[in-house]
């Protein structure tokens, strides 16, 4: 009767690996960086989930109080970031939690309230919400209501984020926004391998409890040659990935490399110049960044995979307004995902896709 | 006396003394303690510091009926199933293994984006189901399938819903296994886990409040999920508002890679029911017979607003979905081979039906073959099923399609009628 026994069938060939984008091509071509000199010479080809272990890796090396803890992280995490972590640094300082996001907050803020360093993983940032009281009004609070006595700045929680292409209604969303309306908190968002190692060092060392959302699509899909060494990206700056004088177009996350797409496909058919940024960090961002290539191009396009309404796009686009109203040669233009649930088969046409932001631009220069 | 007492102001102690012996004082709180502060136990003081070692305890015992080869131990337990029942209590179990086995390779083979088993729980889905009448709520966690089979859900509707095409009742919303029905009282599976838990005490209470209610919800949960807080929400608010509910965890050793030993430090799950004031039994989750005398019994005391906790134990054999490896963090291979072997549900019941005669290995092959026609079947009209067409997207948000998301529909459309060959329109159905 061994017909009711998996292990026949099932015990082969299981792999993380299957999460991501299978069916289909994913959405969007991954565009590697260079990353500047000053970061180190030495490079290694790295994905984005190696160089968050990489990082992760070197946050615990040079700070002994440092100590990482999430849902299932002890033997590597379902997306094995923290690979071999445990075995390095032992079971005391890489360790499972109980299935609770907001007993992983709240843990995480004391930790940092007694002046350990805390690396906390919410395996998805779908499932963030419960940690939603701990963050809004805990963590992001801390400093302000106790006149400076307390402070939980060494908090990092890092939630996976964003489109996989059949990940549907909770394996999907992209929660910045839910965030950025929370002053005292950072929201973090790396566009690739170099990006992700260098800005997690700097949050896991900045002095305010930050964010820091992991695009999962890059986890496999993305992969570049990493500086090796401890280098930290500043947070609060953002970066000009694509120069371009006809129209200014800003993102983050998975969402840049569509629009470096759509950008290439604007100079190509349109013959347009499109500039496009980095976000990088999305509260407190970088708003002078952007406000000078908005001057200089006199457009503007937002685009993130999160819905329109109240989106951070709707923020970039009322500050842009008002720092360059007499700049601006068309209207804002806000390419997001629709005002819906993530949806399972329909992922294709909820996205802002390549041909959506290139729509977005055509318009904008054409306005 | 008492009254008089309280009518003073509590600060005035001298007349206080003159009017209480020292045992007087004792009663008085003692009754009050027991009234007010602990559900009317029995409140006692005692002389002796002692902290409770939770751990020096006795685990909750775990409630069988059929040793491990299937054999009654106690007749007087033997719920006395008839032959019809028996065989359709096999052929649900059976059917669930081998569709599981074939969407499970699907997967692999890259025909549907996800999947989960149900491998070695199929006993405590179905020991269960049977036990509930059909009319009972359900909320599931997504691992129990069973109980949905149990209930006639269609082979179709399980494919329809794994390929999210046309004929999903669900519209092809959510990932694959995140199946639900009104016609069989299941609620649709969500997957932020233990969300479910409070919100089947809110439908008991609805339930409570109807006249000659004859119905419970029945909440189904992981070990994992158990420790969410909405997990401790959900037994106090049943405790308290007393409500017609069972939870049903399905203890089976692991939350993805995390082991039990890492998820609580208690006696289980059932060990906190009593805390919250929970009728509580622990059951072999792999003896279908101990399940559904357990969950008949706990339905017939829910029916009297006495919210019951049952803790099955059972063992997660296949792995946690097709995103796992789970010989990443199952090294000892051999245990759950070992497992599998020893205290398969499936085969734990067959024995019975065997032994009465009910079975045997040429039904067992016909059943066999004829379910994987079926699956097979099911699974590639499922395939073959476009996808309903794409406005679907904008439906459900809210009752009506708002103006904001019309225009945002419109957008969609004209942009489709340029660069309409960049999307997938030929999966979707036409207007
Ligand atoms: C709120 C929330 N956090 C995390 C997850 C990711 N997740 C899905 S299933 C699972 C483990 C659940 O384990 P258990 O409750 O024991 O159920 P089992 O899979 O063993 O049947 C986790 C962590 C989730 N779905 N929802
Ligand atoms: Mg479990």
């Amino acid at each position: 009767m061994a017909a009711f026994r998996p292990f026949s069938s099932l015990l082969v060939g299981g792999n993380t690996r299957q999460l991501l984008a299978k069916r289909g091509a994913a959405h969007f071509n991954f565009q590697p960086s260079d990353a500047p000199k000053e970061y180190g010479d030495v490079r290694q080809k790295m994905n984005l989930c190696q160089a968050v272990n990489n990082a992760m890796d070197i946050a615990m090396d040079t700070d002994p109080s440092a100590v990482l803890f999430g849902e299932d992280v002890a033997f590597g995490g379902v997306f094995r970031c923290s690979i071999g972590l445990k075995d390095k640094y032992g079971a005391d300082r890489v360790f499972n939690t109980p299935l609770c996001e907001q007993g992983i907050a709240g843990f995480g803020i004391g930790l940092a309230v007694a002046g350990s360093t805390a690396i906390a993983e919410i395996q998805f940032g779908d499932y963030i919400f419960p940690a939603y009281d701990q963050l809004v009004n805990e963590a992001a609070k801390y400093r302000y209501r106790s006149g400076g006595l307390f402070e939980c700045g060494k908090l990092t929680v890092r939630a996976t984020w964003g489109a996989v292409g059949h990940g549907a209604l909770y394996h999907s969303q992209c929660p910045e926004a839910n965030f950025t309306h929370t002053p005292g908190v950072k929201v973090v968002i790396p566009r690739g391998p170099t990006q992700a190692k260098g800005l997690l060092l700097s949050c896991i060392r900045d002095d305010n409890p930050t964010i820091f959302f992991e695009p999962k699509i890059l986890y496999r899909l993305a992969a570049e040659e990493v500086p090796v060494g401890d280098f930290m990206i500043p947070l609060s700056k953002a970066e000009t990935v694509r120069k371009g004088k006809d129209v200014t177009i800003v993102s983050w996350g998975t969402q840049v490399h569509v629009c470096l797409e759509a950008a290439q496909l604007a100079q190509e058919k349109l013959g347009v110049s499109a500039e496009v940024i980095d976000l990088q960090t999305i509260q407190p961002w970088d708003e002078d960044h952007v406000v000078e290539s908005v001057k200089r191009t006199g457009r503007l396009i937002v685009s993130h995979e999160a819905p329109k309404t109240s989106g951070f796009g709707a923020e970039i686009a009322a500050t842009i307004q008002d720092r360059c109203f007499l700049h601006l040669e068309s209207p804002v233009n806000r390419s997001c995902g629709w005002d819906t649930p993530f949806p399972h088969v329909y992922e294709p046409f909820y996205l802002p896709t390549v041909w959506r932001v290139f729509d977005s631009i055509k318009k904008t220069v054409k306005y | 006396m008492l009254s008089r007492l309280s009518r003073r102001s509590p600060f005035n102690t001298s007349i206080f003394r003159s009017f209480a012996t020292a045992r007087e004082r004792d009663e008085f709180r003692l009754q009050e303690y027991s009234q007010k502060y602990l559900g009317y136990r029995k409140a006692v003081f005692t002389e002796k510091l002692e902290i409770i070692d939770s751990s020096k305890a006795e685990a909750v015992p775990i409630y069988r009926v059929t040793d491990g080869l299937g054999n009654f131990i106690d007749s007087s337990q033997d719920p006395k199933f008839g032959k019809e029942m028996s065989v359709k209590i096999y052929e649900t179990m059976t059917q669930l293994n081998i569709m599981d086995r074939i969407l499970y390779d699907s997967q692999r083979q890259g025909r549907i984006s996800f999947y989960m088993t149900n491998f070695g729980e199929e006993g405590n889905h179905v020991g269960s189901a049977a036990a509930l009448k059909n009319s009972d709520l359900v909320y599931g966690q997504y691992r129990e399938v069973g109980v949905l089979m149990w209930r006639g859900f269609p082979l179709e509707q399980f494919m329809h819903q794994c390929y999210g095409n046309s004929m999903d009742i669900g519209k092809g919303k959510q990932m694959p296994v995140h199946y639900g029905s009104k016609e069989h009282n299941f609620v649709t599976i969500s997957s932020p886990l233990t969300t479910q838990l409070p919100q089947a005490v809110g439908s008991a209470y609805a339930f409570k409040r109807q006249p000659n209610n004859d119905r419970v919800v029945c909440v189904y949960f992981g070990d994992g999920a158990a420790s969410e807080g909405d997990a401790h929400a959900a037994f106090n608010f049943a405790a308290t508002l007393d409500c017609p509910i069972i939870f049903f965890c399905r203890n089976n050793g692991y939350a993805i890679s995390t082991p039990t030993s890492e998820q609580y430090a208690g006696d289980g799950i059932a060990g906190k029911g009593p805390g919250y004031g929970l009728h509580t039994i622990r059951v072999d989750g792999n003896d279908l017979f101990a399940v559904y005398n357990a969950t008949q019994e706990a339905r017939r005391v829910a029916l009297t607003n006495k919210p019951v906790l049952i803790e099955a134990m059972t063992y997660r054999l296949g792995h946690h979905s097709t995103s796992d490896d789970s010989t990443a963090y199952r090294l000892d291979f051999k245990k759950v081979q070992t497992w599998g072997d020893k205290d398969h549900p499936i085969e734990r019941f067959k024995t019975y039906l065997v032994e009465k005669n009910w079975w045997d290995d040429e039904k067992e092959k016909a059943w066999q073959k004829e379910v994987r026609k079926r699956v097979l079947k099911a699974f590639g009209d499922a395939e073959k099923t476009k996808l309903a067409h794409f406005h679907e997207l904008f439906e459900g948000v809210y009752d009506q399609v708002p103006e904001l998301l019309k225009r945002q529909r419109d957008e969609l459309d004209n942009h489709l009628k340029e660069y309409g060959e960049h999307y997938p329109l030929d999966r979707c159905l036409r207007k």
